[in-house]
């Protein structure tokens, strides 16, 4: 919205590196598309059709640590770096510390994620979840993180005056995700044996979700939300609630994976009630959310980023009131083990981040390349066919887990824990199907959009 | 404070990450620390050496292979020291294709004081049984897909477990468990270094309380017997 004459590119193109964003959406796309077919070949194998078997390099358990890295790592993970790097220099008006450098980290960390992925296939695993990249990788991914955060911690401090919410989340998550990183990958693997390091596991699994997935992506909401809707949040008092509830009490909520260890109980009753105490510091975001869209709620709707986003705000909803009844111990007797959280986790990791990424792209892609989509039918069936798809997983797992705890509990013979579970487990098939058939459109789309495209819109630009 | 950046990298970044960690990762560290860790030979057991035993007259050529694999002479007589030297290194390497095929995403090992589970298992898991370098990292497990294997050594013989991990459905029709044909020179009868390896590991799996846990009855075999 710069007007007078003379500058032919305007700020905000000077201070994002454009192609930088797009590369990065495109190998989170390409890590996404392997990480789907990797779940499949799972799921087959659970409902005994899996078509590769008996092939080494196929081996379903090896595809399954793909399938959960690839998520975090290749997918997540990069579509958060072509976010922020589209949003920062954006939000602070300053650009990331160095352009050589972004592209080196860009290059480095795709390295990363191909080795962990080759690591993985040869068996070369580590017994950290969500952390199985190889040993000899993790000082390589913790230095990629060191740069990260090197390179985007200078435009956000070297700004006078107060921060933007979105501001603080970004900044502690850039702390976070290293200390988080050098804590699980290292400790329990050379230092700490046994329960003591199945605490530290326990803080490193929920770390990576609650201190870096969710500050990036809810800073990226505070960000894009706003800005699309073209008025400020609802309420700023429940953003500082939103943000240092969630500094305090989620750190200590990593020992609820490993109720009813041998870890000592005081410690397993403080991480429940501090995963408790989490589910009402998220109802204060939910409602903030909610809040800025109160009074023209179709909007939500009609805007597809938009709807993107509040399909995954409501589904962040759904997993973190599950969360606080799944992390009590009466709870965790009945499902802990089971499909139920199979089916919660999928729910945060797609249904919730997933979706707000995928938004992000459906909003930033067409100002990237400056073409509007190709087609808004296949954005339509991409939106319809994933939310549907993650919507039958997700309840379709949540009563798996519950048959299989039952029949676990009533000392059924093992078997009979299969035999129920087979129907649900083709239901999985079909609803993960779905979700591929979704990112197939989108793919498609993607790919036209960027090979064609309709006219461009020049305004597109200007608006964003 | 609330919204400045000394604020948000001091307290929020450092400060409450550190309280974390010193809360729910030190102190269980030094609660534990009378216990030092042991190492894979002091684990090794009577329980796992008659298993290993068995495994070397069983399936003597895949069990040279073992030897030769572990950088030792399959021709030199063995000794209950080399023994237990060579069933240590086993377990270790074991443990890494454990891992490496990601065996412990749908096996835990942990048994829990709840839901029945020690009738089904055996003893609930205590701490020690886990202060050993055959668990750092800690092998708890995340699902149960399959069978919790805390308490597997003994409940069944090597010869079944060839036959199951060369292919699960021969000997459990509903199992969804993948056919490991790379841990054999073939078929079921020539386990190779590898899959020696993970049935003396499965052999391991409880072998070290007093004796292996076999009280589980199976409700059908109780229905058939008056």
């Amino acid at each position: 919205m710069s007007s007078g004459a003379a500058p032919a590119v305007p700020l905000a193109r000077r201070l994002v590196d454009e192609p930088l964003v797009l590369a990065y959406f495109i190998a989170a796309l390409t890590y996404l598309a392997v990480t789907l077919l990797a779940g499949l070949l799972m799921a087959l194998q659970l409902v005994q059709a899996n078509p590769l078997a008996g092939l080494e390099i196929f081996s379903p358990g090896r595809w399954r640590m793909v399938h959960t890295n690839g998520a975090a790592y290749g997918f997540i993970a990069n579509a958060f770096l072509g976010a922020l790097h589209w949003a920062v220099p954006r939000l602070m008006l300053r650009p990331v510390l160095s352009r050589p450098l972004s592209w080196f980290i860009f290059v480095a960390w795709q390295g990363v994620v191909i080795a962990t992925v080759i690591g993985l296939l040869a068996g070369q695993a580590q017994a950290v979840e969500w952390g199985e990249t190889p040993t000899w990788i993790d000082p390589l991914a913790l230095a990629g993180l060191a740069l990260v955060a090197i390179n985007f911690i200078p435009p956000i401090v070297s700004k006078a005056g107060a921060l933007y919410v979105s501001a603080w989340y970004f900044l502690a998550a850039f702390v976070w995700t290293f200390l988080t990183y050098a804590m699980g990958n290292f400790l329990p693997q050379y230092f700490i044996p046994g329960t003591g390091g199945g605490a530290i596991i326990g803080l490193f699994i929920h770390d990576l979700v609650g201190l870096f997935v969710t500050p990036l992506g809810w800073g990226l909401m505070y960000y894009f939300v706003p800005i699309i809707l073209r008025r400020p949040m609802w309420s700023h008092a429940l953003s500082l609630v939103g943000f240092w509830g969630l500094a305090f009490f989620y750190p200590l909520t990593g020992i609820h994976h490993f109720l009813y260890t041998p870890i000592p109980m005081f410690l397993q009753y403080g991480a429940v009630v501090s995963t408790i105490a989490v589910e009402f510091v998220v109802l204060t975001v939910i409602i903030n959310f909610l809040g800025t869209v109160w009074d023209r709620p179709w909007v939500a709707w009609q805007n597809l980023p938009l709807r993107w986003f509040f399909t995954g705000i409501i589904n962040y909803g759904v997993t973190c009131a599950q969360c606080a009844l799944q992390t009590t111990l009466t709870f965790q007797q009945l499902i802990h083990f089971s499909d139920w959280v199979v089916g919660h986790a999928h729910l945060v990791m797609l249904g919730v981040f997933g979706f707000w990424l995928l938004g992000i792209m459906i909003y930033l892609i067409p100002r990237l390349v400056r073409r509007d989509w190709y087609s808004k039918r296949l954005n339509e069936w991409h939106y319809g066919l994933t939310v549907a798809g993650m919507t039958l997983m997700f309840f379709d797992l949540l009563f798996a887990g519950i048959a299989q705890g039952v029949s676990w509990g009533s000392l059924q013979i093992w078997e009979d824990s299969l035999a129920i579970s087979l129907p649900f487990w083709w239901v999985r098939v079909l609803a993960g199907l779905m979700i591929i058939a979704g990112q197939i459109c989108f793919f498609v789309n993607v790919y036209l959009t960027l090979r064609t495209g309709t006219a461009q819109t020049e305004e597109l630009v200007a608006h964003a | 404070m609330f919204e400045s950046r000394t604020g948000i990298l001091l307290i929020a970044g450092l400060g409450f990450f550190a309280l974390a960690f010193l809360s729910n990762g030190l102190v269980p560290i030094l609660m534990y620390r009378d216990m030092p860790e042991q190492t894979a030979e002091e684990v090794v057991n009577r329980h796992l050496l008659i298993q290993f035993d068995d495994l070397r007259s069983r399936y003597p050529e895949g069990f040279a292979k073992l030897v030769r694999h572990l950088g030792h002479d399959p021709e030199a007589k063995p000794t209950p020291e080399s023994d237990r030297q060579l069933a240590a290194e086993t377990l270790r390497y074991a443990r890494k294709l454990y891992i490496g095929e990601a065996c412990w995403h749908c096996h835990s090992q942990f048994v829990r004081p709840v839901s029945n589970e020690s009738r089904r298992w055996g003893p609930v898991a205590k701490s020690w049984e886990y202060q050993n370098e055959l668990q750092r990292p800690v092998l708890f497990g995340t699902r149960r897909v399959g069978p919790d294997l805390s308490r597997e050594g003994g409940r069944r013989s090597n010869d079944w477990h060839a036959v199951h991990f060369f292919k699960p459905t021969s000997l459990v029709e509903e199992s969804v468990m993948p056919e490991y044909p790379w841990f054999f020179d073939g078929d079921p009868n020539h386990p190779n270094e590898r899959g020696i390896a993970m049935i003396a590991y499965m052999q391991w799996l409880g072998s070290w309380l007093p004796h292996y846990f076999n009280n589980y009855v199976d409700p059908r075999l109780a229905e058939a017997q008056p």
